[in-house]
């Protein structure tokens, strides 16, 4: 990670310090399985992909951005040309490429319009990317750094969380969103509202709180991992300097973090701007209030009658995510690797 | 400033491990107390308890008047220098040193007069700008040391903070901070497994094992009478020789015998040990310091029941003196417990017929040479006796 990462920045420094310390604690050298050539599976990994050609890789390269490319092509052609030919045929078509796929899928006079919808999408994608975050990253650091009873336990149930598939529990939360929760006590014949009816069903509200739940196991689980390998050293020091917790999870923790954070909040931006089903539950039919996604797949209109004017609408939605991946994208490769491999 | 005083201090962990016992310590305002022993024996836990990082779990400690078992680390107004530094990687060494001061509210033109006054001290004012991850390991160190005297605390308490740096920039940091503490004169607790940093930097030396008080001294004393065999060998350097012999002859006149050959005691060490008197006709562990042992060749009016014969298999020439390790068929006194004390216990050598190997420290004109026949002038009247029971020295 050393050699790959362009700037001598914080998480190069911290784990560099760590390593300087593993070497004064073990000094014959075992233990250090991820260090020089030796037979590590992560090492024979690192090693095999390392001697992959170059051309290799472009090829590869070319294969995976093909089908993306084709649909690029095709969102600048008309309806019969798209039907009638393929797209490497663009040159030969009657009528000329033009920007008339993307002025129609922008526009007010096409069925919602989907600007409506990007903001719907954003509305429901930064919310549900910040909040995750906010309480993961609290939440891991407890679980990581301070001692309280049932910590191990909670974590544990916590984290296998993630078992649970999301399709299970859209239809119950859906219930809960619409109408509240209640339970009428056996033999009482009294009735308790334990959720009350927040009226939330067709919200871009409920959707954001269900990627918010949903997220959290992970962002736990992600956190978790990262923050509890930060130097003990550095949390007692800090005690010693007269911080309490608060102050080391914003002065130490956070700053020292913020390549995870980063990396989980493009993941959670991803899959909550691309996200179709848990909005189509919790909204349903209120098109007012569709993301994108939604609102593209119902310009397709009756029968599929305007499905040319689809792979323009993929390349506006597509927009966003690509803006975001290449703005962080350095976080990114950094914080996948960050609390896998030391070093 | 402040003394520190520990009375019966235990610390016993949640999984029964019994790592302190009973420890009194009496450390007096602007000591340098090093805490020294072979891993595993406290010493970084006992340091760790007087930082409020590790819980009491019985006794008594107080920071000047104060009774501190309960109070907080960072109310105990103590500052630490750790082992790997703990340096904030994200912050300018600037804010590292000053961030004590800025988490207690101090205005910010004296925080930056205090920083600019320690990292005059410590030669660091170039590197205030600069983040850790871009100073060496010396300059880390300063800035550690930095971030503990900018605070001005009752305490320092530094966890063996020289071991992550090479030998020379060690030697020199050592005086550093030995230096840089008399003048401050602030209470020091230093822990350490390198007895050659305990000696030369504490004004009195602790020494721990398994969590049990050795002995407390000045370096001198502690070399010079150590109260029992573990300190005796734990320090000096090469370590004593420490033998298992039979006490022979009369009261008047005191031998042991090695190898067929008669070591006559010096009768002043029976009249300064009364009690040895009484170990007549028994085994007791005699420590021999290697400095106490010379060339025949060389010391040549030694008497002749002072004389040792055997032969040279090993010779270190470190210019001012000779290390010559001899074998001798006399079972050894070990004082480290291969089961207990892991990588530290090291097996005494051993030669091909079994003798164990002993170490005299030789006068650099000796002639010795390896395989050569030697023959060895041993200075009695400077022998340690400890009872092979109970380990302790057999005085008076």
């Amino acid at each position: 990670m050393t050699g790959t990462s362009t700037d001598p920045g914080v998480t190069t420094s911290t784990l560099n310090m760590s390593a300087d310390s593993d070497i004064q604690i073990i000094p014959d050298g075992s233990g250090r399985k991820d260090d020089g050539g030796a037979a590590g599976p992560v090492d024979r990994l690192y090693n095999f992909l390392a001697a992959v050609p170059t051309w290799i890789l472009w090829v590869l390269v070319f294969i995976w951005t093909l089908p993306t490319f084709s649909l690029f092509v095709n969102s600048f052609r008309s309806r019969d040309a798209q039907r009638n030919a393929g797209w490497w045929t663009v040159f030969d078509d009657e009528v000329p490429p033009s920007i008339a796929n993307y002025e129609e899928v922008l526009g007010a006079e096409a069925s919602g319009g989907l600007t409506a919808g990007l903001v719907n999408s954003f509305a429901i994608a930064i919310p549900a990317t910040i909040i995750p975050i906010a309480i993961a990253a609290f939440a891991a650091y407890a679980f990581a750094w301070i001692d309280f009873k049932g910590r191990q336990v909670l974590f544990i149930a916590t984290v296998s969380l993630l078992a649970i598939p999301n399709q299970v529990s859209l239809i119950p939360l859906l219930q809960t969103y619409s109408n509240g929760a209640h339970w009428t006590i056996p033999g009482l014949d009294k009735t308790m509202t334990i959720v009350p009816d927040l009226g939330l069903a067709g919200t871009t509200t409920a959707v954001w709180i269900t990627h918010t739940a949903f997220a959290m196991p992970f962002a736990i689980f992600l956190l978790h991992n990262y923050i509890s390998q930060l130097p003990k050293d550095l949390f007692e020091s800090a005690r010693i300097d007269g911080a309490d917790h608060f102050t080391i999870f914003w002065r130490l923790v956070f700053p020292l973090s913020v390549p995870v954070l980063a990396a989980f909040a493009i993941f959670q931006f991803l899959w909550t701007w691309n996200d179709y089903l848990i909005a189509l539950t919790m909204i349903g039919a209120n098109g007012d209030n569709w993301p994108a996604t939604i609102k593209i797949a119902s310009q397709a209109g009756e029968f599929g009658l305007k499905e040319h004017i689809l792979s323009a609408g993929a390349f506006v939605q597509a927009f966003v995510p690509l803006v975001v991946f290449f703005l962080l994208q350095r976080f990114f490769v950094r914080g996948l690797l960050a609390g896998s491999v030391k070093g | 400033m402040a003394e520190v005083v520990l009375e019966r201090v235990n610390k016993i962990y949640p999984n029964g491990y019994h790592a302190i016992h009973d420890l009194d310590l009496d450390i007096k305002d602007g000591e340098f107390l090093v805490l020294v022993g072979p891993s595993g024996c406290g010493k970084s836990t006992a340091l760790r308890m007087v930082a409020g990082l590790e819980e009491i779990s019985g006794g008594e400690m107080r920071i000047g008047p104060t009774l501190v078992n309960d109070v907080h680390p960072k109310d105990r107004d103590i500052a630490m220098v750790f082992q790997n530094y703990a340096l904030y990687p994200h912050m300018t060494v600037a804010d590292n040193i000053g961030f004590a001061l800025k988490l207690a509210k101090i205005p910010k033109a004296e925080i930056e007069e205090r920083v600019g006054k320690a990292a005059a001290i410590l030669d660091l004012t170039e590197q205030l700008p600069k983040k850790p991850g871009q100073l060496s390991g010396g300059q880390r160190q300063r800035v550690a040391m930095g971030r503990a005297i900018v605070r001005q605390p009752k305490a320092f308490l530094m966890d063996e903070p020289l071991s992550n740096l090479d030998a020379k920039l060690r030697v020199q940091m050592r005086a550093e901070i030995a230096a840089l503490q008399r003048d401050l004169g602030v209470t020091t607790i230093y822990v350490t497994h390198d007895q050659v940093e305990a000696m030369t930097m504490g004004d009195r030396v602790c020494v721990l094992k398994r969590g049990f008080l050795q002995q407390v001294d000045t370096p001198q004393n502690l070399y010079d009478s150590p109260d029992n065999v573990f300190v005796a060998g734990f320090i000096g350097s090469p370590s004593m020789n420490l033998m298992r012999l039979t006490l022979g002859g009369t009261a008047d006149n005191m031998s042991v015998e090695i190898e067929g050959q008669t070591l006559k005691i010096d009768p002043q060490v029976a009249q300064a040990k009364p009690a040895l008197a009484g170990f007549l006709g028994r085994e007791v562990v005699v420590g021999i310091r290697p400095e106490d042992m010379e060339d025949a060749e060389i010391a040549t009016d030694a008497p002749g029941d002072r004389k040792l014969r055997t032969h040279c298999t090993l010779i270190e020439a470190l210019g001012s003196e000779l290390i010559v390790h001899f074998p001798l068929a006399v079972e050894s006194f070990s004082i480290m417990d291969a089961e207990f004390e892991g990588e530290d216990a090291v097996e005494q050598a051993k030669d091909e017929q079994g003798r164990t190997i002993y170490v005299g420290r030789f006068s650099p004109r000796s002639r010795a040479r390896i395989g050569s026949e030697l023959e060895v002038v041993v200075d009695t009247a400077r022998f340690h006796f400890f009872d092979p029971e109970s380990g302790n020295a057999i005085r008076g």
